[in-house]
């Protein structure tokens, strides 16, 4: 919301403090500032000002009062004119082109003279031809022949506003001379209003803030401006009438009439201040309905009286207005002039003719203010928030109206506001406030009690607040406080709906206590309650691990978007692949079509990310930890982790004296694996696997126990034609919920024999379909504890060979943690391998 | 014989003086020193000698192959030297030439950046609690004080799964905070004793989701560590005092904070925490927006309603909660303007952690 300080000045003292003091006033207080805005007023004197202020100072010499007392025409430009003008002590011939002095050209010496915004040489002032703001020094010219030098200025040249039609023309009563700045320099403050702060969104809310911050005096305004009281014959609620189908959503309907009035544009302080404040100037009629919610909070409709007495053709002049929730399809025109087909969550002003507004949101067209208005029926109410809010989006009908109604307006603010309406709208067109008001108020809210001790304070806030001194801090907000037996009964001023009830209410309290003490002056402590039990989380703390050894083994960890689309997974199946009907978490609603489910493959995310990158580099080593999120009928889905891995590219970069290196294949992968199986102290097996992914001879599960830990291979060449890669992509997927699960939580370490090792390599030819871990396996097996490592150095294949075999070479480590082992003993053992080697599995011995 | 002798040792160690390698040093003494040498030899044929002769030839022929030996040592030292020598002032590397590349893995930027906080936060007696990314509207709002229709819940903050639910609360959504885990931390821990439920200190980290179209200032996911905090004595003086503790840590030790009031709905009062600026020591700059002071987290006094959620009376326990982004700290600790960069996972970013 935009604050103009000379507005928050009529509630409350603040000349004495500069524009930077009461916004950092408000921020601490919780209405962030956001920008000021210097319009007139000096700029911060401090450099550290911590504040976004930009703006315009007015020189006070150069920048002044003026009066146009003729507007002649100049000889050599129709569109130009040249004013008399008098700046208090000389008088000027000041060249203008501004259209709204072409109605006085030639007119002579004027009646009345124009009261206008001059700027003198040398002045500095915005470019008001110019794009955005640019700053301009006045210096002397000759424009088609006549000399000018000085400027009467529009609000964009004077940083008011955008306007730029035309000059100011100040009030009549602005007297001649005075500096502008003293005049009318300002300054806007954009203030957040935060959704516990609703009641702020207006002047006197933040001004009643700010006396209170600073112990100052509130000056609210009066509203005994009027005569309230129906005491005549012809009283207002002998004319209007007023029925409210559900309280529940319109707590209190509440109406006023003024008559003779003249429709005309506003003051031009009242201009000033709306357009300062973000709206824009209408009539007074309608700017004092916008001029009075934006001063005390309270949303205001002005009906043409007459109008509506002409729709129902009633000569008494009666009228009957009715609240009540629309019809399904029911339409109404909005003032707009947009025909709006309502449901029936909205609700309606009606009267016996039909709809005339859509409550809170918009007034209805037929029944508006225009020129020749005369009589104004002026509706100030209270409605549901909810419900406003909801019409509200549902007609996509955002205004100032309907976001104060959507956020909570007190239904008591709405004869304060009624009446300080009628006020302003008396003052500014002529009108005639009629006699008495109509209110009708069925369900006032209830007001709560909140009760207070300073063991309360001492305990939410630590520390020690006597209650007097509490006491003192809420009347400030205008609570109403009394202390009985060390008790603080606090009751909320009636324009607050966010004071609850109970402890909720003791919360609500102590937040206004804690603002208004300052949270600066809570002293910090450290926490004097025990430490909680400690519990750890392990599986973070293995999850953590886990990312930490990838590292190690090179590995780049990335971590990417979980949102996807099924197109984008389905990569991962060869072209034209069965596509079974697989479920996904589906978004409600998406920010684009290749975001819009939750990814069900991890495997996925990684491919994307090192497609994106293979020509980046020469080889490529990344993986991700992460959920990936099953659909699960009913109830929340499935969010298991899981780890995938995908290595691409030369397997050693090339370097200045090492040229191109192989590429990465299935089995530096399989190191990878295996590294990782190792660090984890988990005995796998590999075994070959299937899966549509990838080709279906370099593929394998990793195996613990029976079940699959997870997948890898080299990508099937279908998969790989998917994706933009360089090279050939190996890839892996695990089920990090059974990886983690499977971790021993300890693990016994082999001792370190001192004896000398036995070392010798045998190598056996066997059939090409023979698996290499069955011969390791059997080798370890009849080793026993003496042969210390099986470590494979060679496989061989030749015509001599003979087809359809391979050749297996193996160094064998023997040991003993007994003694030193002698060649006779590993001669022992060697031939018991070979034995069972050729026995079992059909091997023989290469000689 | 003991004129063959002499002969031996002329021409052995003539022969040795033209020796200039290791190859040719060698050969020298597989001929002049090895198994069949000539001095071997001699002493090979020593049987077929008197027994008057055989005592000076041995004797001589002793002296001979000790001479011959000595210099060869002496011969091998003088070339090794030489070899050095000529190494160390003849092998010269353009030491400029870069090395072999040797990769090493990383951790994602917000990996390691997330540690450094809840690091940090553990040492501060705070534990990890994690829980799950899609929640219940119930649980990502309404038990924790945001009813349905609450302005903190526009639908463009949002994500919401698309399920038959028609029950408000049954709704699922992708979390827009990590403040369900307080909830569920705070139901698990007080089921455990629900007539004396254990005080809590958690920090909550995980992926958070909000409804935005992804531009250089905004992300459709992004981390939060949050932190829950709920015993019998615990006050607004203690949040401060805890938070400034963990921003000294932060951001070292001259770290200044200040708070000011905020509104939060499932926190009251609620404070927003600010540390001084550490570009600008406060003076005001790009970073900070001119302020002098950056934005770090928000925090409050859980709610009563929200205490009563968790199965933790209000009446008897307090608590406070704070919540931060990490990726803004690691934005302005590395000067990121560009927040896709994060999930964008070029490696040319990456590479640089
Ligand atoms: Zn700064």
């Amino acid at each position: 919301m935009k604050l103009p300080l000379s507005w928050l000045q009529d509630f409350v003292h603040l000349s004495d403090l500069e524009a930077v003091d009461i916004a950092r006033l408000l921020t601490m207080a919780g209405m962030e500032v956001e920008d000021i805005q210097i319009a007139g007023l000096p700029m911060p004197s401090r450099d550290d000002h911590g504040f976004k202020v930009s703006g315009i100072t007015w020189d006070k010499e150069k920048i002044v009062v003026a009066e146009i007392s003729a507007v002649n025409p100049h000889p050599n430009a129709d569109r130009l004119t040249l004013c008399e003008l008098f700046d208090g002590q000389v008088n000027h011939t000041v060249l203008t082109g501004a259209p709204n002095l072409f109605p006085f050209k030639g007119l002579g010496k004027l009646e009345k003279p124009i009261k206008v915004a001059y700027a003198k040489e040398g002045a500095q002032i915005y470019d008001g031809h110019a794009d955005g703001l640019v700053l301009t020094t006045l210096k002397r010219a000759k424009i088609r022949g006549v000399e000018s030098y000085s400027m009467v200025c529009s609000e964009k040249e004077l940083g008011i506003s955008e306007e730029h039609e035309g000059v100011i023309f100040l009030d009549e009563d602005a007297p001649t001379g005075m500096p502008l700045a003293d005049y009318m320099g300002d300054a806007v403050l954009e203030v957040k209003i935060n959704p516990n702060m609703a009641r702020n969104a207006n002047v006197l809310g933040i001004a009643r803030e700010l006396a209170a911050l600073t112990g100052r005096e509130l000056r609210k305004p009066t509203m005994d401006d009027g005569q309230w009281t129906d005491d005549t014959v012809n009283g207002l609620s002998s004319l209007v009438k007023i029925e409210i189908a559900n309280p529940e959503l319109n707590p209190r309907f509440t109406l006023g009439l003024i008559r003779d009035v003249e429709i005309k544009p506003s003051p031009y302080w009242v201009q000033r201040r709306l357009r300062a404040a973000g709206m824009r100037p209408i009539s007074n009629i309608v700017d004092a309905t916008n001029y009075t919610m934006l001063e005390i909070g309270e949303p205001l409709h002005a009906f043409d009286y007459d109008v509506l007495v002409g729709r129902v053709a009633n000569p008494s002049g009666s009228v009957v207005i009715s609240t009540r929730t629309a019809q399904p399809g029911e339409k109404l025109t909005t003032l707009d002039n947009v025909e709006r087909t309502l449901t029936e969550s909205n609700v309606l002003v009606c009267d016996s003719a039909g709809p005339i507004s859509l409550a809170g949101v918009m007034g209805g067209a037929e029944t508006e203010v225009s020129d020749k208005t005369v009589n104004i029926l002026l509706e100030a109410a209270a409605w549901n928030f909810i419900n406003i809010r909801r019409t509200a989006n549902q007609h996509n009908l955002p205004s100032e109206a309907s976001f104060r109604f959507s956020r909570g307006v007190h239904p008591d603010v709405a004869l304060d506001g009624l009446k300080r309406c009628l006020y302003w709208m008396s003052q500014w067109s002529g009108g005639k406030i009629a006699p008495g008001i109509v209110d009708n108020y069925p369900l006032p809210p209830k007001t709560p009690v909140v009760e207070i001790t300073a063991k309360d304070i001492k305990r939410a806030l630590g520390v020690e607040i006597p209650l007097e001194k509490a006491q003192e801090l809420l009347e400030r907000l205008e609570f109403a406080c009394q202390i009985t037996n060390h008790q603080l009964q606090v009751t909320p001023p009636p324009f607050r709906m966010d004071i609850g009830e109970g402890i909720i209410g003791k919360a609500d309290v102590m937040e206004e206590i804690a603002r208004l003490y300052g949270y600066d002056n809570i002293p910090e402590t450290l926490m004097a309650d025990p430490l909680p039990p400690q519990r750890g989380n392990p599986g973070l703390e293995a999850e953590n691990r886990l990312r930490d050894l990838l590292a190690a083994l090179g590995l780049q960890e990335i971590i990417t978007h979980r949102m996807t689309a099924p197109e984008i997974e389905n990569r991962l199946l060869p072209p034209n692949s069965e596509v079974s009907n697989i479920e996904y978490v589906k978004l409600a609603n998406a920010i684009a079509p290749e975001k819009r489910v939750l990814r069900r493959s991890l495997l996925s995310s990684v491919l994307n990310v090192v497609e994106r990158n293979a020509r980046l580099r020469e080889s490529l080593a990344m993986f991700e930890i992460g959920s990936v999120y099953i659909p699960n009928p009913g109830q929340l889905p499935d969010e298991p982790r899981r780890l995938s891995i995908a290595i691409t590219g030369r397997r050693y970069e090339s370097a200045w004296d090492t040229k191109v290196g192989v590429k990465v294949d299935f089995y530096d992968l399989k190191g990878i694996l295996e590294a990782l199986m190792d660090a984890l102290h988990l005995d796998v097996t590999y075994t070959p696997a299937e899966h549509p992914s990838f080709h279906p001879g370099k593929c394998a599960a990793v195996v613990l126990n029976g079940s699959s830990l997870g997948v890898f291979g080299e990508l099937h060449p279908l998969v790989q034609e998917n994706y933009d890669f360089v090279s050939p992509v190996l890839a892996a997927e695990f089920d990090l919920e059974a990886v983690l699960a499977a971790v021993p939580p300890g693990y016994p370490i082999r001792p370190v024999s001192e004896f000398p090792p036995v070392l010798e390599d045998i190598a056996v030819i066997v059939d090409e379909v023979l698996p290499a871990d069955r011969v390791e396996a059997l080798i370890k097996q009849t080793g026993g504890k003496m042969l210390e490592s099986v470590h494979l150095f060679d496989v061989f294949r030749s015509e001599q060979i003979g087809a359809g075999k391979k050749s297996l070479a193996y160094a064998l480590t023997y040991r003993s943690y007994e003694g030193t082992l002698t060649d006779k003993d590993a001669a022992g053992i060697r031939s018991r391998i070979i034995k069972r080697l050729e026995n079992e599995l059909g091997a023989k011995l290469r000689s | 014989m003991l004129e063959k002798l002499a002969q031996i040792e002329k021409e052995a160690l003539e022969s040795l003086a033209a020796v200039e390698d290791e190859a040719a040093l060698e050969s020298w003494r597989v001929a002049n020193i090895g198994r069949s040498s000539p001095v071997m030899n001699v002493f090979s044929q020593m049987g077929g000698l008197s027994k008057e002769e055989r005592p000076l030839v041995g004797q001589r022929a002793n002296q001979v192959k000790v001479a011959i030996e000595a210099a060869f040592a002496e011969k091998a030292a003088a070339i090794k030297d030489a070899a050095l020598q000529k190494s160390l002032t003849g092998e010269k590397l353009d030491v400029t030439l870069p090395g072999r590349a040797f990769h090493h893995g990383r951790l994602h930027p917000a990996t390691q950046n997330l540690r450094r906080v809840l690091a940090i936060l553990a040492e501060m007696g705070f534990q990890v609690y994690t829980s799950r990314d899609v929640e219940s509207d119930e649980y990502n709002f309404q038990l924790l004080n945001i009813p349905p229709h609450h302005p903190a819940r526009e639908m463009q903050d949002t994500f919401y799964i698309d399920t038959s639910a028609t029950d408000e609360a049954e709704k699922q959504v992708l979390r827009t905070h990590t403040s369900p885990g307080q909830i569920r931390a705070m139901r698990q821990f007080s089921a455990e004793n629900p007539d004396n439920p254990p005080p809590i200190r958690i920090a909550l980290p995980g992926m958070c989701y909000r409804f935005e179209q992804i531009t250089a200032r905004s992300e459709v996911q992004f981390y939060q560590v949050e932190g829950l905090v709920v015993g019998e004595n615990i006050t607004l003086g203690d949040l401060k005092g805890t938070l400034s503790e963990f921003a000294r840590r932060m951001f070292g030790r001259q770290a200044k904070t200040r708070f000011r009031a905020d509104h939060f709905p499932f926190t009251e009062p609620s404070a927003e925490m600010d540390v001084e600026c550490f570009v600008c020591g406060g003076s005001g700059c790009p970073v900070c927006k001119k302020s002098g002071w950056l934005e770090i987290l928000g925090c409050g006094m859980v709610h009563p309603t929200v205490l009563q959620n968790g199965g933790y009376d209000p009446a008897r326990y307090s608590g406070f909660a704070f919540g931060m982004g990490p990726e803004r700290q690691l934005m302005l600790r590395h000067k990121i303007n560009d927040i896709r960069y994060i999930w964008g996972n070029d490696i040319r970013f990456l590479e640089q952690f």
